[in-house]
């Protein structure tokens, strides 16, 4: 099964993560890509200027009812809850989940909800357990889901929240993210047999 | 959903038939139109579902279909769905850079009328109306200005009405104040007992609050200010596109229509009748 839209999220640490891990996508790379960063509202739009520098592919802040399209990357407004839709993006400000406003969970559900299978997440970097009940639910209607290690992570907690909940497909180290994710979009194959739990 | 940490995985980890849930959600909101006239039937679904889905684990039940037969039959778990599905999360000067722009570029166009009504659509508790009211008055034109705040929900028109600040928030609403541009201090406008502050009587002159449902209730005067921030990314496209044409009918030539920092009036049905004021803070002239 192909993978149209890959969610990540990330905490304290996540501008070099998703650098990172944006820097190492192909030009040609054809899922959507949506991140939830968890941010201060000052300066909002300095993220997307940084984000864009390590990548080719068009950056962008979400705004609501946006159309998702192949290739290019959305970023959650800052206290914006970012939420996928069959119709396409929507926003809310709702109130904090877990503290977070935009919130990894909240995006990765919904996405899981629309996408199902065709879904991937990527959880890095975060100095708490955002993220976690997202994967599980990605994995519940048959997405895949990829971790960082905690070894390669600024803050291992949300890593290591994730992995201890026995969510996470695979275990990457932050250099191999991209490969590994850019893998599972082009072949749609999971990385690791699961078992029937 | 996610709120908290186990029971919540527990839930995350089940599978759902997306489309039966769609179903489920769409008779829900049916019947709660039909039995109770509270019409959600044209909401955004993301923001909804994860509510409806939160009550139906708070009433200790498994679907949403369970929820339909609870709220039909018992009136108070319909209390406590509105409660659920109403987000009136408010602050003063949210966004401050629009504040900044409000008084560079829409005060200046208002100097030139001797009477004018503003508009404040989706107001919540009041904060933003109180903002407003703030610059204006600080731009020496509030005495010329009528505001008007509605929202949907009777019970934050009430507090916005009592015009009174939870304590708790007033260092950061002072921040955002002075980002804003403000040179005075906010609590200039406040009177402060024990129990809060409430806005001075000079400035809540001016402001009328009243209840008023976007979906259902029609226009109710011309205005040279539409402010409607926050509210239309809880509608789908389509509610979209009919609210936008109550708020365009409301507006006069040239008047000004603010939106909230992550909507546009871009893809619109409307978009050709405004030019941008300041694209960026989200304002737009009226030209037909
Ligand atoms: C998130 S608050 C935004 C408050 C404020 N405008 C701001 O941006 O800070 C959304 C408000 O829209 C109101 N609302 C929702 N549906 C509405 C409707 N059909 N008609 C009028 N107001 C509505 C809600 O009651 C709520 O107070």
């Amino acid at each position: 099964m192909r993978v149209d839209l890959v969610v990540v999220g990330a905490s304290w640490g996540g501008l070099h993560a998703v650098s990172t891990l944006l820097r190492g996508l192909p030009a040609d790379f054809d899922a959507a890509v949506a991140v939830a960063q968890h941010r201060g509202v000052q300066a909002p739009d300095l993220l997307v200027g940084s984000l864009q520098a390590a990548t080719a592919l068009p950056v962008q802040e979400a705004e609501d009812k946006d159309p998702i399209e192949p290739g290019r990357v959305y970023l959650a407004p800052a206290d914006y809850h970012l939420l996928v839709a069959p119709t396409g993006f929507e926003l809310s400000v709702d109130e904090r989940v877990q503290h977070a406003r935009p919130s990894i969970d909240v995006l990765f559900e919904s996405a899981a909800e629309v996408y199902r299978e065709r879904v991937l997440g990527v959880l890095l970097t975060g100095a708490n357990s955002d993220g976690t009940a997202g994967l599980a639910r990605i994995r519940a209607e048959g997405g895949t889901t990829l971790v960082q290690h905690p070894a390669t992570a600024a803050s291992r907690r949300m890593p290591e929240a994730a992995i201890a909940a026995g969510v996470a497909d695979a275990v990457v180290a932050l250099d191999d993210l991209a490969r590994a994710l850019a893998e599972v979009c082009r072949t749609g194959r999971r990385l690791a047999p699961r078992g029937a739990a | 959903m996610a709120d908290g940490p186990d029971g919540s995985l527990e839930l995350a980890a089940r599978p759902r038939d997306a489309e039966l849930e769609a179903l489920e959600v769409e008779l829900l909101l049916e019947a709660i139109y039909r039995r109770y006239s509270f019409d959600f039937r044209e909401y955004a679904v993301g923001s909804l579902r994860r509510r409806l889905w939160r009550r139906v684990q708070e009433e200790g039940l498994e679907t949403i279909s369970a929820l339909q037969d609870r709220v039909l039959h018992d009136p108070s778990a319909m209390d406590r769905l509105l409660r659920d599905l109403s987000v009136n999360v408010t602050s003063m000067f949210r966004d401050p850079t629009f504040y900044r722009s409000f008084r560079d570029n829409v005060v200046p166009h208002l100097r030139t009328y001797p009477f004018i009504r503003i508009w404040n659509a989706g107001c919540s508790t009041g904060e933003e109306t109180y903002s407003v009211a703030i610059v204006l008055h600080e731009a020496g034109l509030l005495e010329r200005v009528r505001l008007y705040g509605t929202d949907v929900n009777a019970r934050v028109v009430q507090r916005a009405r009592a015009g009174t600040l939870p304590g708790e928030r007033l260092e950061s609403y002072d921040e955002a104040y002075r980002q804003a541009g403000g040179t005075a201090g906010l609590l200039d406008y406040f009177d402060t007992d024990r129990d809060g502050c409430t806005l001075r009587p000079e400035l809540a002159r001016n402001i009328v609050f009243a209840q008023h449902n976007l979906v259902s209730d029609r226009s109710f005067n011309e205005f040279h200010v539409v402010m409607c921030r926050n509210v239309m990314i809880y509608f789908g496209r389509t509610l979209q596109d009919r609210v936008h044409s109550l708020l365009h009918e409301s507006l006069a030539n040239f008047g000004v229509l603010a939106l909230g920092r992550k909507e546009s009036i871009r893809f619109t049905r409307h978009e050709r009748c405004y030019e941008d004021l300041d694209g960026r803070e989200k304002l737009y002239r009226k030209v037909c």
